[in-house]
């Protein structure tokens, strides 16, 4: 009885992530994507390569940079925003029932009416700009969703360089945690393999590699301060129900005993429950991270697909595809934000499968 | 005597500013649908009109009317289809051992995460080559198939909380596969049913992506229209906003009237259990 649903989605899923992957490698000549039979050729990672180092595909490098921006300030925000509303929905408060209610209900909506919504609050001369005049101050004329102001700058040329000091950190770390946990040999290879990638970025080859013939410069968008509120508002509440049940979860007697020992309140919360809670942020953080990765509808109604400066890949592998007809290239947007949400998603679900056949067996 | 803390001062304050904040939004938007449009000056935004202005209300419902039938078309049907095979899934995966099982879950799983942008090139090649592309049935069939993995996994957790013996019981009894089903875990599933109706309902209602690439104008959901409708520059804000209202209104009704269900699914989303 399974097999139909597994034919199905053997080839919905798999099937269909294979030949994106397939047509990502292709170039389809200048004939339209949409002909009937259109002449594909293999063309190996050279849509790839376009789009890291291409001269027409400067506005796909900052969609990834605004994407990350984006993940890191709403995946923040979400999980900061929902465990406060968890602990102060969760001191037996009255009309606890109606505060939830409010604080989830934006799950119910679909991204586009939240987008509607918020593009009007957000509107450059109207809704929260036009606050300060109603206590007779001037409006604020910050421009919520087109400000094309940046901070954070950098050269997109020296990309590998950066990429190599970030690995360099990451096995720093690995090599201070397993030293902590008194490993020899682990930690010692780590060290070595974080020395030879700063010395490969900062001193050896790595500081001549350029992506780039001319410097480009990427940085946070202003304009994304807009979508990640909107986001935010949204999806805080689902952290907040996630670490409301954690919360009702946590055994009083535990609390009680830290209470008995002489705890505050605040210190019950910082070594009884957030340390019970730490399963909970983990989960919260894959679903939102990957959820903020592929974000699309809330740009599409609130910024629409055209504005630049809050743009994502989600939205120019739209463009790419269905208006610019350019199937190859969108395929390989497709595979890179595939990627993306891989990393993220699939060492989560590895550990969850084997934690639960531990459980079983 | 209880002792009186003055925290607690303190949090229902923080509780009802964060609450105001958070209907912020929503006033806007109610307010705005009900101001004529010549009345909706973005100096006074935020003040109420004066006198309802229904009018709106009419002039939206007139362009939505077909788009919502498309929505409500498209949602129930997708969400029962889903939810039977979610179903009859969730009911092998839990009850039945087989070779291959504990690979095919996780396998499935990871349907319910991939970014759909990275099938939507051959699924809209796939639709354009069986003559489904651009209709309803076409996009039901992709909601359905999609829905599977979320289905089958809210289905799985609630049948493994059925006891074995009832379903061994039963097969010595000489009950075969489809007699369990039909006599014993089909009547236990009402609750279950509910849950995933409901969540499904509000997913495959709100939907966008797929909705905006693989229909026509005449087959387009309420999504699609609304984000058409609010997308133009310079436009009066009072259709938008009494549009965004009536697409929103029945998940959000769906919500308030059977919240508890609703959050289930939303729990189940972050794969405990």
């Amino acid at each position: 009885m399974l097999s139909p649903s597994l034919v199905l989605l053997a080839i919905f899923v798999y099937g269909f992530i294979g030949r994106t992957v397939y047509l990502s490698l292709t170039d389809w000549g200048r004939q339209m994507a949409l002909a009937l039979h259109p002449t594909i050729h293999f063309v190996g990672l050279d849509n790839y390569r376009e789009l890291f180092t291409g001269f027409l595909d400067v506005r796909f490098r900052q969609d990834l940079v605004n994407m990350l921006y984006f993940t890191l300030l709403f995946v923040g925000a979400s999980l900061s925003l929902g465990l406060a509303l968890a602990i102060l929905i969760d001191q037996q408060v009255r009309g606890e029932a109606i505060f939830r209610t409010i604080f989830l209900f934006p799950m119910s909506l679909s991204l586009v009416v939240t987008g509607t919504m918020w593009r009007w609050v957000l509107q450059p001369r109207g809704g929260v700009n036009v606050l300060p005049a109603m206590i007779g101050r001037e409006p604020w004329t910050f421009l919520w969703l087109s400000s094309r102001s940046q901070y954070l700058r950098f050269d997109w040329q020296h990309l590998p360089r950066y990429l190599g000091v970030g690995i360099a950190i990451a096995l720093a770390l690995v090599a201070s945690v397993g030293l902590r946990r008194r490993r020899r040999l682990g930690p010692a290879l780590a060290g070595v393999a974080a020395g030879a990638t700063l010395g490969w970025a900062l001193f050896g080859p790595g500081s001549h590699v350029k992506l780039l013939p001319f410097p480009e410069l990427h940085g946070f968008n202003d304009a994304l301060i807009g979508v990640v509120l909107a986001a935010t508002w949204q999806m805080a509440g689902y952290t907040m129900a996630l670490y409301l049940a954690g919360l009702r979860g946590v055994p009083s007697e535990l609390r009680e005993a830290a209470r008995v020992d002489g705890a505050s309140e605040l210190q019950v919360y910082r070594y009884v429950d957030l340390p019970l809670l730490k399963p909970i942020t983990l989960s919260a953080l894959i679903i939102l991270g990957h959820i903020a990765l592929k974000i699309f509808d809330l740009v599409f109604a609130m910024a629409g697909p055209d504005n630049a400066p809050t743009s994502v890949p989600a939205i120019s592998m739209y463009l790419t595809t269905f208006r610019g007809n350019q199937l190859a290239k969108g395929a390989s947007i497709a595979v890179i934000l595939l990627i993306m949400v891989s990393v993220l998603i699939i060492p989560y679900l590895v550990n969850a499968f084997r934690s639960r056949r531990a459980e079983l067996g | 005597m209880k002792k009186v803390r003055p925290g607690r001062l303190l949090i229902y304050a923080a509780l009802v500013m964060l609450a105001a904040v958070y209907l912020v939004p929503v006033y806007m938007t109610v307010i705005t649908s009900l101001k004529a449009p010549e009345a909706i000056q973005l100096a006074s935004a935020w003040l109420p009109p004066d006198r309802p202005h229904w009018q709106s209300y009419a002039t939206a419902w007139d362009q939505f009317a077909p788009k919502l039938k498309n929505s409500l078309l498209l949602a129930v049907t997708a969400t029962l289809l889903s939810a039977a095979l979610g179903s009859l899934n969730g009911y092998v995966l839990s009850k039945w051992t087989f070779r291959g099982a504990g690979v095919i879950f996780p396998l499935m799983v990871f349907g319910m995460f991939i970014p759909y942008q990275s099938i939507l090139i051959p699924l809209f090649q796939f639709l354009r080559n069986i003559n489904l592309y651009g209709g309803l049935p076409g996009l039901i069939l992709v909601h359905v198939v999609y829905g599977l993995p979320i289905t089958t996994l809210l289905f799985r957790n609630f049948y493994a909380e059925i006891p074995d013996e009832l379903v061994s019981s039963a097969s010595i009894d000489g009950g075969d596969f489809f007699r369990i089903y039909r006599w014993i875990m089909l009547p236990l599933s009402g609750p279950a049913f509910v849950v995933v109706a409901i969540w499904q309902f509000t997913q495959i209602w709100n939907e966008f992506l797929f909705a905006v690439t693989l229909t026509r104008p005449d087959a387009q959901p309420v999504t699609v229209a609304l984000a058409n409708l609010a997308g133009g520059q310079a436009v009066y804000w009072n259709l938008p906003t009494a549009g965004s209202i009536l697409a929103a209104l029945p998940t959000v009704l769906v919500y308030i009237l059977l919240g508890r269900f609703f959050m289930r699914g939303l729990l189940a989303g972050a794969l405990k259990g």
